[in-house]
């Protein structure tokens, strides 16, 4: 017996409202369609209105946890088109708020995974963490989430030797406080339970379902556009790609908590080796008829951006393609066949945090019409109590 | 008497629910981020909640686009009264950068009534609850 569960599109915390239907039979889920719309503000068509430098605002309002990805995305792809040569401070600087972007991202989803498992002392713990690292770019950029720091040619402020000593100390109480993340594992094995075998994706899934980020590189496929194509001055930071064996959401856990460390490293890295000079570039204002693709690392994978222009002061066509689309077949796979109540976890593991609210889930049983309204707090009292009996996660281990 | 209780509750007690109608996650976070250790409005009673059953203050973020017009209505009706909406960012005021696109409408004033707005983009915390604090003293007064 098959029927049909419509999830979303209101979620009361957090995400874009996106709407899932899922097909089950009985607790099992058989088939998922993601239906996506409610977010969609008409972007692209709007950058065709505005400048170059205008566009800058509005790709980094695009997302608000990534803000910095887009710009940067957009920003290289529009100093190729104008063929501008950013200072070498300047890349520095952007590729710093990048990594400390990361850093924010990846503890801010520690918490998430941390809250649909269950975990809501690790959720505030991390969020109170993710502060000292807002602090820190408050104080470069001037701004918590949108930093408006990028400008084509370079970046518009700089760093002095003050806000250097204050990055450098957040960094060793930060570094202090992800140690706690790294033992987490061995310290509470309910919590690598609950996440052990849920969501599972093999290594030609994810490579054939053109999965990105850590959802890619927790099934073992050490890919990082970072060190497979460098922008900024990656090629010159010492770093590792983050990899997991095991396929799971303990495996995208895990790579999430590697790269929070090696974040750190190049966050040092850059500080200790920030070159003097200036910081931009003056860009002229019109770009030659050309076209561009420009690739980034976001937190959440590889984001896309191609950049067509015309020979005026406005793009031709801006298309950007963000990595929670390219994870969205992804994420199909995992739900089939897994439990209903495992939904808010698997989607919560590819970072579009879209389930760290409760909402309502309702159930239709197709063999008397009722309907039931299921709230997603009551979906995961559930879950807990589904993944109590299940032996295989039991046997799961903490790899860090 | 029980009115007076009622009141008392509702000012010591404000339930929210937080609502994205198309925000860049940005307005959202920092709602969040006002729940946890650093801001904490749980010691003001404030409490996040699932369901617009149970709320009393819709928090609500984003530009209403046209998707969620319908959906944000609903939402609206489901609240019971006395029921407040706050406006979190520029683009729930207005519409922010968006303005003027296809799938915009504007504001959330546009669709539903609006008690309070709270200026930023993002709004910082601190903002969040200065907004929930004068919307506290309006119930009062």
């Amino acid at each position: 017996m098959k029927f049909q569960i419509p999830i979303g599109p209101q979620h009361p915390a957090l995400k874009e409202p996106i709407s899932l239907r899922m097909t089950v039979e009985g607790e099992i889920i058989r088939d998922a369609d993601i239906r996506l719309g409610y977010n969609h503000r008409g972007l692209e068509k709007l950058a065709e209105q505005k400048t170059w430098i205008q566009n800058i605002y509005l790709t980094e309002r695009i997302c608000g946890i990534c803000s910095h990805s887009h710009t940067t995305c957009y920003v290289q792809g529009v100093e190729k088109l104008m063929e501008l040569e950013p200072p070498k401070r300047g890349l520095y600087i952007r590729t710093l708020v990048a990594e400390l972007e990361r850093v924010h991202s990846h503890l801010l989803w520690l918490g998430v995974a941390g809250h649909e498992a269950g975990f809501d002392s690790f959720f505030m713990y991390t969020w109170r963490d993710r502060e000292i690292v807002m602090d820190i770019l408050e104080i470069i950029t001037g701004n918590r989430v949108h930093y408006g720091i990028n400008t084509i040619g370079g970046v518009r402020r700089d760093l002095d030797e003050q806000q250097i000593k204050h990055i450098l100390d957040s960094l060793s109480v930060l570094r202090q406080r992800s140690e706690y993340y790294k033992h987490l594992g061995t310290n509470e094995p309910s919590f690598v339970a609950r996440l052990a075998g849920v969501g599972y994706l093999s290594r030609e899934d994810a490579i054939a379902l053109c999965a990105v980020g850590p959802t890619l590189r927790a099934s073992g496929v050490p890919m990082d556009v970072r060190k497979d194509d460098p922008y900024a001055v990656y090629d010159e930071v010492p770093f590792e790609v983050c990899t997991a064996e095991t396929g799971d959401v303990l495996g995208r856990t895990v790579v999430r908590i590697k790269e929070l460390f090696q974040c750190y490293n190049i966050i040092e890295y850059l500080l200790k080796n920030l070159p003097s000079g200036p910081v931009a570039v003056r860009a002229p204002r019109r770009a030659k008829p050309n076209e561009v693709v420009s690739r980034y690392e976001a937190p959440r994978g590889e984001n896309i951006h191609y950049i067509k222009s015309n020979g005026t002061d406005k793009p031709e066509r801006l298309k950007v393609r963000a990595p929670t689309l390219g994870n969205y077949a992804a994420t199909i796979k995992m739900l089939k066949n897994g439990f209903i109540a495992d939904v808010p976890l698997i989607f919560a593991a590819i970072d579009p945090c879209i389930c760290c609210a409760e909402r309502a889930v309702s159930l239709v049983d197709a063999r008397t019409g009722q309907e039931k309204i299921i709230v997603m707090n009551d979906l995961k009292r559930l879950s807990r109590r589904l993944s109590a009996g299940n032996i295989r996660k039991r046997e799961a281990e903490w790899p860090l | 008497m029980l009115t007076k209780l009622t009141q008392w509750s509702r000012l010591k007690s404000p339930w929210i629910l937080h609502l994205n109608t198309g925000a860049c996650n940005a307005c959202d976070i920092e709602v969040v981020a006002a729940l946890t250790p650093r801001f904490d409005v749980e010691r003001f009673g404030i409490l996040l909640k699932a369901t617009p059953r149970h709320a009393d203050v819709i928090v609500c973020t984003g530009p209403a686009t046209r998707q969620m017009k319908d959906r944000l209505i609903r939402i609206y009706e489901q609240t019971p009264d006395p029921k407040f909406v706050i406006a979190v960012g520029a683009c729930a005021m207005s519409g922010c950068v968006y303005r003027g696109a296809y799938n915009v409408i504007g504001g959330i004033d546009q669709v539903i009534p609006v008690d309070v707005y709270v200026p930023g983009c993002p709004v910082r915390p601190d903002a969040v609850i200065d907004g929930v604090v004068k919307l506290l003293n309006k119930l009062k007064g």
